[in-house]
Parts: structure tokens; C-alpha cells; sequence
């Protein structure tokens, strides 16, 4: 079994988990920027979070043959400070030639509030002038639905967004309509506590089909596991769908999105 | 018994009907029981406690009832009664943790 891990936090794992992941079939590991657990006090933190992803973290996947990927951005948590983020923003250009940088994500919201969406409307202006592909976070738990809704209204108003070059992640039951209605590719991670079990990940496959889905583990500080999406291929072996099905989904799907970036390879 | 199911074999388009009931509760039931009885031991524990029922739980007891409501799409019935449905952003966000349900359902 191959797959591709499109979405997953290595800056805080331990070097085990590619081990783990490379021996589970992992070939390509995709990191988003994300919060790291606290408010970061400049935007020169965020300068070294981003050399972090473009220069170390890809040697230290590749120690276990597989390709690292980032994507850059200031995450929703840390959103709510519209000069910070309009500081970090500003940074972003200079990193987006980088061979490993896919775009920009996970961008959105997480409180709903009127700061997020103002910063989120600067990072779909980043996205739009530079041509970037877009790897949109939907908030957690109850503020999921309302900030979907929030988001998919910011990206349809703006024309110049493509919705099959933007994925909307962390969808669940009540979400994954919206946003596939709406012509973009959805996200299900896949996490112990929250967001989708590998069951109903499985479950939503098979109601809402496979065409503009991937699967991801989102594995980070918190709790999760880098090893979420084999675990979900396993559930669909055991649901009877043949290999061919499991790997359009977990492999080729990752692949045929962010294949639209040029500098995406994985062979 | 998962051990003694037949191997299941779908085409590559995946089809919510394939499984019949009897493969789906093979494979499911005794998760589904277990997951059941911790839900139930959960309502019992809250109620051992005492005190004031918060948000959380009367959004629980809510989401509780869809599942009797012979309602389709039970899982997104849940999620929904657990979500914040309005539609204007907040003013200012006062932190960064979600609690699992809206707290505008309270009293």
C-alpha cells in the first residue's frame, strides 16, 4: 500500500513517526502551517517557522525516503491580531519560489470572528496575486458549520478563486455537502476525539463519493495519530473495497490536487 | 464475530448499498454497543454529580434525541444540534477553544 499524508504537523513529532509513516506506505508528507500550541510574540518568529519548513523539516522526512511538502500562511488561532498577521503576511512572497512550498494553508477561521475573516480576505488576496493553490482550515466543533458557510461566502465572491485549486478541510457530516456542492475539494482528518472517526470517513465516502476527497491524520502537538489515514485504508479493506478504490484515495486523489502545483512531484 | 466474515469484494465506485445489514452489523454492532453504553454511563455519572445542567449538556440531551427521531442522516442531525447556526461573524474572539457545543442554546 502507497499514500500520500497531505496533511500533517512533523515540526511537532518526533523523528519515530516518519519512521512509522515511511513503513506504512507514506511516500509524500504535506505540512501546513499551523499554530504551535502558543501565540508566537513577532512576526520574526513566523520567519523562522517558515525557514523551519522549507529548510529543515524536508531534510528530516527525507532521512526516511519520503518527500516533504509545506504550505505557508499565519493560522486562524493567531488570527485575531490583524497587524501581526498583516506582518507575516508580508513575509510570505519571499518563500513562495521555495521548492517545497505548495501554497498557501491552512488559512480560515476559528472563532468566527470579524479579525479572522479580515485576515483570511489577506491571505485569499495573497493566494490571488500570486496564483496559489488554497488549503482552507474549517473551525472546530460547534463553530464548524457557521464558519464553513463564512468561508465558502468569502472565496465564491471572489473570481479569481478557482474552487478545484482550493481544498476545504476538517469537514464532517454537516459540512462535506456545502462545500462539494460548491465545486471545491474536501479534507476529512481523521482524529481520536474530534473531527472524523476512520468509520464515518469511510461512511462519507461512500455517500458522498471519492472524486474531490482526500484523507489526512492533521497529526500534531495535540491528539492524533500520524498513522490515521493506513488505519482508514485498513477500515475500507474490511469494508470489502477493492485495492484499487482505496488507493484512487488515499494516493491518487492527494496526488491529482496538488499535482496543480508544478513543483509537487512524487516519483 | 469479525473473524468469521466473508471477504467482501466492491467494485472501484463505492456504493453505500453493498454491504448488506447482517455484514454491517457483523462488523459494527459490538462497537456501536460499546460506544452506547459509555454514552449511558457518561448521563449517569453527569446526574450522580448534581449541580446545574450547563449548555454542553442540554445540547447532549438534544442531540440525543435525534437519534430516536427516525430522522435520516442521524449523524449530521447530531452534528447540527451541537452547532452555532447563526451567520454573523463575532465581534472579537475571546479565545481559541471550541467547547463542543454552542453556548447560545443555554437556559
Amino acid at each position: 500500500m502507497r499514500y500520500i499524508e497531505p496533511h500533517a504537523h512533523m515540526v511537532s513529532r518526533v523523528t519515530d513517526d516518519y519512521e512509522r509513516m515511511a513503513l506504512a506506505g507514506c511516500e509524500v508528507v504535506c505540512e501546513p502551517a499551523f499554530w504551535a500550541g502558543f501565540d508566537r510574540s513577532s512576526a520574526a518568529g513566523f520567519y523562522d517557522y517558515f525557514c523551519q519548513l522549507t529548510e529543515h523539516e524536508p531534510k528530516r522526512a527525507a532521512r526516511f525516503g519520503l518527500k516533504h511538502f509545506s504550505w505557508l500562511c499565519i493560522n486562524p488561532k493567531e488570527a485575531e491580531d490583524v497587524k501581526l498577521a498583516a506582518e507575516v503576511i508580508a513575509l510570505i512572497p519571499e518563500f513562495l519560489d521555495r521548492p517545497n512550498v505548495l501554497g498557501i494553508g491552512e488559512i480560515g477561521l476559528n472563532k468566527n470572528s470579524r479579525n479572522e475573516l479580515k485576515v483570511l480576505e489577506m491571505h485569499v488576496e495573497l493566494a490571488a496575486q500570486h496564483n496559489q493553490l488554497v488549503l482552507v482550515h474549517t473551525p472546530h466543533l460547534e463553530d464548524k458549520l457557521k464558519g464553513t458557510r463564512l468561508i465558502l461566502e468569502v472565496l465564491k465572491s471572489d473570481k479569481r478563486i478557482h474552487p478545484e485549486r482550493v481544498i476545504i478541510d476538517h469537514v464532517e457530516e454537516h459540512t462535506v455537502g456545502l462545500v462539494l456542492d460548491a465545486g471545491f475539494w474536501a479534507g476529512m482528518t481523521l482524529y481520536p476525539e474530534t473531527k472524523c472517526s476512520p468509520a464515518r470517513a469511510v461512511d462519507i465516502l461512500e455517500t458522498h463519493g471519492q472524486k474531490q476527497i482526500w484523507l489526512n491524520s492533521a497529526c500534531d502537538w495535540g491528539v492524533s495519530d500520524p498513522l490515521a489515514v493506513p488505519k482508514t485504508a485498513l477500515e475500507m479493506k474490511k469494508r470489502g473495497h477493492q485495492a484499487a478504490a482505496i488507493d484512487k484515495v488515499i494516493y491518487q486523489n492527494p496526488q491529482r490536487f496538488l499535482g496543480q502545483c508544478p513543483k509537487f512531484k512524487n516519483r | 464475530m469479525i473473524y468469521g466474515l466473508p471477504r467482501l469484494e466492491k467494485s472501484s465506485i463505492v456504493n453505500k448499498n453493498d454491504m448488506t445489514q447482517q455484514q454491517v452489523l457483523d462488523l459494527y454492532f459490538l462497537d456501536a454497543r460499546h460506544k452506547l453504553i459509555e454514552v449511558a454511563a457518561f448521563l449517569d455519572r453527569v446526574e450522580r454529580a448534581g449541580g446545574k445542567e450547563d449548555f454542553r449538556l442540554i445540547a447532549f440531551r438534544a442531540a440525543l434525541d435525534t437519534l430516536s427521531s427516525g430522522r435520516n442522516e442521524k449523524v449530521k442531525q447530531v452534528l447540527l444540534a451541537f452547532s452555532d447556526p447563526t451567520t454573523t461573524p463575532i465581534a472579537k474572539a475571546a479565545g481559541k477553544s471550541a467547547t463542543g457545543a454552542w453556548a447560545g442554546k443555554k437556559g
